[in-house]
């Protein structure tokens, strides 16, 4: 009876311990990643390949999010805006909720997602079928030449998707508020160049989208690393890559949010 | 023992956590042998393999290969041991996002300084080699069990290693491609001069082309000898594994800690 | 080193990227060259700035003519003193006069400038005499309130007082 009630302690203590212990390693994880970079960042022709599996591929997803993101913006912002009179300033409320959290947030999410998990997935697969340990056998150290470069791959990709979301949802919202809805195209752009601010708004965005790539991408690999060695385990992993990331990019938002805006 | 041996096992043992893997293992291989680790699954065979790469480390004892503790390696002395290792994997462990070529390549771009020609041209003398010229192009997924076994071969002898070790090389291959692959370990092990450790559970093929045989059974070395003393054993233990009997001095049964009766229930007993 | 269609991909990326960040600074945030050498400092003392916030801009004749690059409090005259990063193209006369004007009824306010007609100019770091502050909406009605009933007076002392 008494333990019946206590094991819900129990494991909630277990998950913490266990929490912490992820934390300390996937730092040391880190770490290892920044030390082996530098040999890495030499063959920069890894780097670029893996730049095309998780920047490039997630071309089309970022492109036509973006796009039907900025759209709703000008749908819902033009409905409300409308009731206080003043639809004019469509163009601001649309560049500015994608330029400081839309854009980057939902990059980071649609980023884990389709580029993240893939990235897990395959590494994950490269261990199960020990080929992390054939490459460590013939002295090749398995995180400068698998994590490193995709490391970073992850780390660049992530600003210029987040860029290109920003600029998709902008057209977005201009479809939709100048195009469809009939307002001034000089005044959408004109409220917009008013209201944004360059380094306020687009360079604290690129930031952001920058941090997320850090972090979801470690994430990733190291969920892929880490991964039990088994088809189960990589699925799990996986999972892990995703939910995990999707948590974590939230509350780095709100963290970098408070420091910057 | 004498200098000769390239690869010793010294009081070895191992343990993940408390449970045990190996046992106090002594063995001594000479230069340019062929030996075969054998025993059932979950022995501590690979185990074994680990520790002469360095992957882990003994909890006690050493192991030696040309005369140095891989245990005292330091990072880069770790890394200059692997260079001169060729290791070829269960199931061959190619990079699935490279092709034949690029996998053969893999230790000698990482490696050497070559131009791309010279590193070509060796990767065609390899893959020769293991009667594979000409696949250069084809991504592992192309390939049948057999050849990527045999494309792993090549790319393991890519560095002309000194040693080679083999992680259950025949796993899963048809009689035929299992020949072929026995006859080129052979070979290349006459013709490189290499000494190797093979670990298998495969006894008749091992035995046709292996100098020497370990049989290793709960961690401990229970028997040894060359494939004709193996053959002729009449120690009960070798006859039940190389005749491949169900029952024996290895049993069928776990040794599950309480009668079936118990667990059953038919007794009572232990529930409180 | 190879080149591969990966290559050309990837490149197509990154200058999809850099393309991005060039809109997205020139035409959303309209990053107009603002570096030290092409702006000059004015400074303008107000007794209220009601919302008046940095980055406002700040027009002659609803021309962007400059920015408010500082808002501080002088702890002498206890007025604000507003910092303006002013366009070089533009000089104003001594006898300028600015006024903190609200963009609408709900809008954000800037600083609106009127040139006045002395033939002499403000030369950077000088003070823009002329201000009137910002209307304050609530005092605004108080002073309605109090001179449309007399008696209403006591209420409203605080902020007539200001």
């Amino acid at each position: 009876m008494l333990d019946s009630l206590l094991s819900p302690i129990r494991n909630l203590g277990h998950m913490t311990v266990n929490a912490v212990w992820r934390l300390g390693f996937i730092t040391r994880f880190l770490l290892a990643i920044l030390r082996y970079s530098g040999q890495s960042l030499l063959r920069f022709s890894l780097t670029i390949r893996e730049i095309y599996f998780a920047g490039v591929l997630s071309l089309i997803i970022i492109v036509v999010s973006g796009l039907f993101v900025g759209m709703v913006l000008g749908l819902q912002g033009y409905n409300t805006l409308s009731r206080f009179g003043s639809a004019d300033a469509l163009g601001a409320l649309v560049a500015l909720s994608l330029l400081r959290e839309l854009g980057p947030v939902l990059a980071a999410l649609l980023f884990a997602s389709r580029a993240g998990s893939a990235m897990t997935a395959e590494i994950g697969l490269m261990k199960a079928t020990e080929q992390l340990d054939a490459m460590s056998v013939m002295a090749v150290n398995p995180i400068a030449r698998v994590v490193a470069p995709r490391f970073w791959a992850g780390v660049i990709s992530m600003p210029i998707l987040a860029a290109l979301f920003n600029v998709m949802g902008i057209f977005g919202g201009y479809l939709v508020g100048v195009v469809m809805i009939g307002l001034d195209n000089g005044t959408f752009w004109s409220q917009m160049q008013n209201n944004v601010d360059l380094h306020y708004d687009v360079i604290n965005g690129l930031i952001k989208s920058l941090c997320f790539g850090v972090v979801v991408t470690l994430i990733a690999v190291f969920e892929g690393y880490d991964a039990t060695p088994t088809a189960a385990g990589v699925s799990s992993a996986t999972t892990r890559t995703v939910v995990t990331s999707a948590l974590v990019i939230l509350a780095v938002d709100f963290v970098l949010t408070a420091f910057m805006f | 023992m004498s200098s000769d041996h390239f690869i010793e096992f010294q009081d070895v043992s191992f343990a993940y956590g408390d449970r045990p893997i190996l046992k106090n293992i002594n063995l001594a291989i000479p230069r340019g042998q062929l030996v075969a680790i054998m025993g059932g699954s979950g022995s501590g065979k690979t185990t074994m393999l680990r520790l002469i790469s360095g992957q882990i480390r003994p909890s006690r004892g050493k192991v030696l290969v040309g005369g140095r503790d891989v245990a005292a390696m330091s990072h880069a002395e770790l890394f200059e041991h692997r260079r001169r290792m060729g290791m070829l994997f269960q199931f061959g462990a190619l990079f699935t996002d490279l092709s034949v070529e690029d996998n053969v390549a893999f230790p000698l771009r990482e490696h050497t300084r070559l131009p791309d020609s010279m590193i070509r041209d060796l990767v065609v003398m390899k893959l020769s080699a293991v009667g594979l010229r000409g696949t250069q192009t084809l991504m592992p997924a192309e390939l049948s069990g057999g050849m990527a076994r045999r494309v792993a071969l090549a790319r393991a002898i890519a560095l002309d290693p000194q040693l080679m070790l083999y992680d259950e090389p025949f796993t899963g291959l048809d009689p035929i491609s299992l020949g072929v692959i026995a006859h080129l370990v052979k070979k290349l092990n006459d013709a490189l001069g290499t000494t190797a450790v093979m670990v298998t559970h495969d006894v008749h093929k091992s035995l046709d082309i292996v100098d020497h045989v370990y049989f290793v059974s709960n961690g401990e070395i229970v028997a040894e000898g060359s494939a004709e003393e193996v053959r002729a054993s009449t120690s009960p233990w070798v006859h039940q594994f190389v005749w491949g009997e169900a029952d024996g001095p290895v049993h069928f049964a776990y040794p599950a800690g309480s009668t079936l009766e118990e667990d059953l229930g038919l007794k009572g007993g232990r529930h409180a | 080193m190879k080149r591969s269609t990966i290559d050309l991909w990837v490149g197509i990326f990154v200058a999809i990227g850099l393309a991005a960040v060039v809109f997205l600074s020139l035409k959303v945030a309209n990053l107009t060259p603002q570096s030290a050498d092409q702006t000059y400092t004015l400074y303008a003392d107000f007794d209220n700035i009601g919302g008046l916030k940095v980055k406002a801009p700040v027009k002659q004749a609803g021309v962007v003519v400059g920015r408010v690059a500082g808002i501080e409090l002088d702890s002498k005259t206890y007025r604000a003193r507003v910092t303006l990063s002013m366009d070089k193209k533009f000089t104003f006369s001594r006898d300028v006069s600015a006024e903190i004007l609200t963009s609408g009824l709900l809008g954000e306010q800037y600083i609106g400038l009127m040139q006045g007609g002395d033939p002499d100019e403000l030369k950077p770091g000088e003070h823009i005499t002329l201000t009137s502050s910002a209307l304050v909406l609530e005092q605004l009605i108080g002073k309605f309130m109090t001179s449309f009933a007399e008696k209403g007076s006591s209420g409203h002392d605080a902020s007539a007082a200001q």
